[in-house]
């Protein structure tokens, strides 16, 4: 894994002047990033905004499985619900799970993975091993069982973010436990040592700016998960009280029988925002990568063909390339 | 020797901690399992009697003694394979019943999880060999396929395949009528028809993991220097390929392996119950709505140890492909 940690000494091209440092943290801009930030920024402002345009979720009507139509654009559940209303609540509450999740498995993973390993000794190999005991301990029977002890109106948003955190972060403070061990030795950080500097200063200021990129991009990963998490909990009925998220769609959808009735309108679109959402987080994720790991950013066959060059030179240039 | 001791004493660990989990998880809860049971079986409108407060009690297992005495108890039990007896499919015991569903999704899961592995492997490291081809475009898509929940999955699966097209059954784990469990090729093809759709779709949701992992591994592998040097040697492009570049890739899988599985049971779990699965997934959920603790905590301990064990062979096999592992100790 150390070869992947040159992090930012050999970051793309700066394009700004200004802010040099910071921009390098950047991702570069790219067609990927470009349309998973659009995607991602449509979702979100979709679950602020929505719920705000949309009638009330909740209200019933005698217009049972209509299709979709003018009136309602997504039609209408079994009790005459709009799912188009519905969606907008889910959106937003399945975004405030996975925002919140992923906060907090960033920072237990953060206090595990990094302060473990800088201090190293006995305290590293206990944090190392309890976080590896955590990885193996399978995560969603877990929160099944938890969620099906504590009672149903105690349930709430919070708990089962709290629950799902829980269960999600060892993964990546595994990753970040490498990484801060092969940074801890570097020969910049034994200097900051030598002259002086103190101890959360040298965590705070020489070693997490150069753990941020991983970070990042755990983060996005923990929000799909969580928005996965809780999706499949509330699909067994397990979620959280009084809540509108895309599982609880999906849970009565499927419950009550829009399946055998033909009703997709019901049910294909909760899981085709989690999926479009998801789907641009890994966009996203696809360009923070390159900035981890700068050999992913080599030129391609795709961005040689950019520059006009002809089939011959091509197959010669992968030639080279294939070492 | 220090790795070996390392990774005995982490088996140890986890096998006391996933033990001990599932001792507190009814205990730390807020509210005792059964008054939540006697509440529930209230508003049922069940008559409680006297006794049925201390027969929860002992089929909850917490009856009696400090916390460290049922600690003790239960431990022993668990020694001697005791989970107790399951509430649902009375009076049968839950060891019983999780070894009939277990088989099941074990084969479903291991079969499609090791498909997908191979799989994915396979295609991720045709991507990284020949970066920017059309494999390599398709990864974006694989990975949007991963960000698709499970079982939404195969509730699209289950509309087009079963309601529309009809080209298969959509529940159970072979067909009923026609066929009896045992060793006939009849029963396994019954199981291999039903079980297809769940497996594809297990495979579908899972292999863009793997392609994706493997193509940045076999990318950052082929700008090593040893690389360069078997080229110079002339060797072939196929063996540089795959002694070469793949085997040295392909490792950080396969110690992902071992943790994927924990994540591709869950998956599985509900799953199984679109698809009406007999499985462990599907005894989990039927555990969970009629509040059978025994027969949770069961299925909570047995899916926790498939996990270990599994861990425990791709240790093992780790050992072997990785030589470095093994001149370590």
């Amino acid at each position: 894994m150390t070869s992947t940690l040159s992090v930012t000494d050999a970051a793309a091209p700066a394009t700004t002047g200004g802010t040099r440092s910071f921009a390098r943290l950047l991702p570069s801009s790219s067609p990927k990033l470009i349309v998973g930030l659009i995607i991602a920024g449509v979702v979100i402002v979709w679950g602020i905004v929505g719920p705000l345009l949309v009638g009330d979720p909740h209200a019933i009507s005698t217009n049972a499985f209509a299709p979709p139509g003018p009136e309602h654009w997504l039609g209408t559940t079994q009790v005459g619900q709009d799912v188009w209303a519905q969606i907008a609540y889910g959106t937003r509450g399945s975004l405030v799970i996975g925002f919140v999740v992923g906060l907090l498995a960033t920072v237990l993973s953060a206090f595990f993975g990094v302060l473990g390993a800088y201090i190293g000794g006995v305290i590293d190999e206990g944090f190392a091993l309890f976080t590896n005991v955590v990885l193996v301990i399978p995560g969603l029977p877990l929160v099944i069982v938890i969620g099906n002890y504590v009672p149903q109106n105690q349930r709430g948003l919070f708990l089962i973010a709290v629950v799902l955190a829980i269960t999600s972060w060892a993964g990546s403070a595994r990753v970040l436990r490498s990484v801060t061990l092969s940074l801890r030795n570097r020969d910049y950080v034994a200097a900051s040592k030598v002259s002086g500097e103190k101890t959360w200063r040298v965590l705070a200021v020489e070693i997490l700016p150069n753990l941020i990129p991983v970070m990042a991009s755990q983060f996005v990963f923990a929000i799909i998960f969580a928005i996965l998490g809780e999706a499949g909990l509330s699909f067994l009925g397990l979620g959280a009280n009084n809540s509108f998220t895309l599982g609880t769609i999906l849970f009565q959808a499927y419950n009550d029988l829009a399946l055998t009735q033909g009703a997709w309108w019901w049910f294909v679109p909760p899981g085709l925002v989690i999926a479009l959402f998801g789907c641009a987080l890994s966009l996203i994720n696809f360009s923070i990568d390159e900035i981890i790991n700068p050999k992913l950013r080599n030129q391609t066959r795709a961005s040689r063909k950019a520059w006009g060059l002809t089939a011959d030179q091509i197959q010669r240039l992968e030639k080279e390339d294939i070492k | 020797m220090r790795f070996y001791l390392q990774k005995i004493v982490f088996y140890v660990v986890a096998l006391w901690a996933a033990v001990t989990l599932n001792f507190l998880i009814p205990r730390l809860m807020p509210g005792n399992p059964v008054d939540i049971m006697i509440a529930k079986m209230g508003a049922a409108g069940q008559p409680i009697t006297a006794g049925t407060r201390h027969a929860l009690e002992v089929e909850l297992g917490g009856s009696g003694g400090s916390l460290i005495q049922q600690y003790g108890a239960y431990i022993v039990n668990l020694l001697h394979g005791n989970l107790g007896i399951s509430l649902t499919n009375f009076p049968e015991k839950v060891t019983t019943v999780i070894g009939q569903a277990l088989p099941w999704t074990i084969a479903l899961v291991g079969m499609a999880t090791i498909i997908s592995f191979i799989l994915g492997i396979g295609l991720g490291m045709l991507a990284g060999w020949k970066r920017g081809s059309w494999l390599d475009n398709l990864i974006p898509v694989t990975t949007m396929f991963q960000a698709v929940p499970y079982f939404w999955l195969a509730l699209i699966l289950v509309l087009v395949l079963t309601r529309v097209l009809s080209l298969f059954p959509y529940a159970g784990g072979y067909n009923v009528a026609t066929t009896v469990p045992g060793l006939s090729f009849q029963f396994i093809g019954s199981a291999l028809y039903y079980g297809f759709l769940p497996a594809v779709t297990i495979v579908i949701s899972s292999v863009g993991g793997w392609m994706l992992g493997m193509r940045n591994m076999m990318v950052a592998t082929l700008s090593e220097d040893y690389i360069v040097t078997a080229e110079a040697k002339g060797l072939k492009p196929s063996r540089v390929r795959m002694t070469y570049a793949a085997r040295n890739a392909v490792l950080p899988s396969l110690s992902g392996f071992a943790i994927s599985l924990g994540f591709v049971v869950a998956g599985s779990i509900v799953t199984e119950q679109v698809f009406s699965y007999p499985g462990i997934g599907q005894l989990l959920f039927t555990a969970v709505s009629n509040d059978d603790y025994a027969l949770m905590q069961g299925v909570f301990l047995v899916i926790s140890l498939s996990v270990l064990a599994a861990n425990l062979v791709v240790d093992v096999l780790y050992g072997l492909i990785d030589p470095r592992t093994r001149a370590r100790s």
